[in-house]
């Protein structure tokens, strides 16, 4: 119960400072950054915060569902929207993988150590 | 039965056992992700009572406060892989960057050019980063959270399932690559999908993921600034 009462107390730090600060980063962006300074700082450490982390993580999904079911209820009014959304998403997507993946093979470093590893380790 | 209905122990309790029986579905069933099927099941068992799916969504209220504190969790992955950001580091940020600037312009573009309305082309622009992050950037841009979550989810399904085809085909299926553009494009499905390739490339992807996250939302301040 103690990582989930520092990860609250993180998420209610963000919230709190986005709305008295009028900072344009949402409040959850503020409260992971915040908890990442603490984390290299050595304010909290990691083994304080694991376990509820990777309870939250692993079950991420279920956070999204009443999302889900919000959007599921929209999809009969998209109508005329359908054709622009369906371009969108999957021209979009493809995009980003490809922009990426290249961009990330081209900084590579081509020779070395560490590339050697990386593919042993594939 | 009204009143049990309209306790919010209705709300939870159906949304966590649809939630249990989907991951349960989905250990025999692997094609079917698991969001799919709880989200059917909801919709299945309010339709068959006539719920309204607003006084459904007021009683779980509390299932979508826990994403603050999960998106806040996020930073465990990212702290337990900073020895590997320091070695790629370039190479991450560079192709995150990349990656974020691409989604936001190509979404803004394409919904223009196919003539989407306003609402839709707002709703889309964060649709790259995990849903906890995209649904606060849609809310502060005055878009529609509850579309930007579907846009998510479909970009999601979409990069996990057609990713992998698509990458290699284009060369890029080295495990460093694959990781970073499958986190990068497909959030939290392109992470599971490359952890099921290799351990490389899970890593890299969980780290594109929250770095995009985190890169996104920068990227988004002189947009808010502009449109607010």
């Amino acid at each position: 119960m103690r990582g989930f009462a520092i990860l609250l107390g993180f998420s209610l730090a963000g919230a709190l400072l986005h709305d008295t600060l009028h900072l344009p980063l949402p409040g959850n962006v503020i409260g992971l950054l915040l908890f990442l300074a603490a984390l290299f700082g050595k304010v909290v450490k990691l083994e304080w915060v694991e376990a509820s982390a990777d309870l939250l993580t692993g079950h991420l999904l279920l956070f999204f569902i009443p999302y889900v079911i919000g959007a599921a209820a929209l999809i009969p009014f998209m109508g005329h929207n359908a054709v622009s959304i369906i371009v969108g998403v999957v021209g979009s997507t493809l995009a980003v993988l490809w922009v990426t993946g290249t961009v990330a093979a081209k900084t590579a470093p081509k020779s070395g150590e560490e590339a050697r590893d990386e593919r042993l380790s594939a | 039965m009204n009143d049990f209905l309209h306790d919010p122990l209705f709300g939870l309790a159906l949304t966590i056992g649809a939630y249990a029986a989907a991951r349960a579905i989905h250990r025999r069933v692997r094609w079917l992700h698991p969001i799919l099927s709880s989200s059917a099941i909801i919709l299945i068992v309010l339709g068959l009572l006539r719920f309204n799916i607003a006084d459904y969504q007021s009683e779980i209220g509390m299932l979508t406060v826990l994403l603050g504190p999960a998106t806040v969790a996020l930073g465990v992955p990212i702290y337990k892989h900073r020895r590997l950001i320091r070695e790629r580091m370039k190479s991450v940020f560079v192709s995150v960057l990349a990656g974020s600037v691409t989604g936001i312009a190509s979404a803004a573009l394409l919904v223009y050019i196919a003539r989407g309305s306003h609402e839709v082309l707002l709703s889309m622009l964060p649709k790259s980063v995990s849903s906890p992050i995209g649904i606060e950037i849609s809310r502060t841009l005055g878009g529609t959270p509850e579309l930007s979550v579907m846009f998510s989810v479909v970009t999601g399904v979409l990069g996990g399932v057609a990713g992998p085809l698509f990458l290699r085909r284009a060369g890029l299926g080295d495990p460093v690559s694959f990781g970073l553009a499958m986190g990068g494009a497909a959030h939290g499905f392109g992470t599971a999908r490359s952890l099921q390739e290799s351990e490389t490339a899970g890593s890299f992807s969980a780290l594109a993921m929250g770095l995009s996250g985190i890169v996104t939302s920068i990227l988004f301040i002189p947009l808010y600034l502009w449109l607010g």
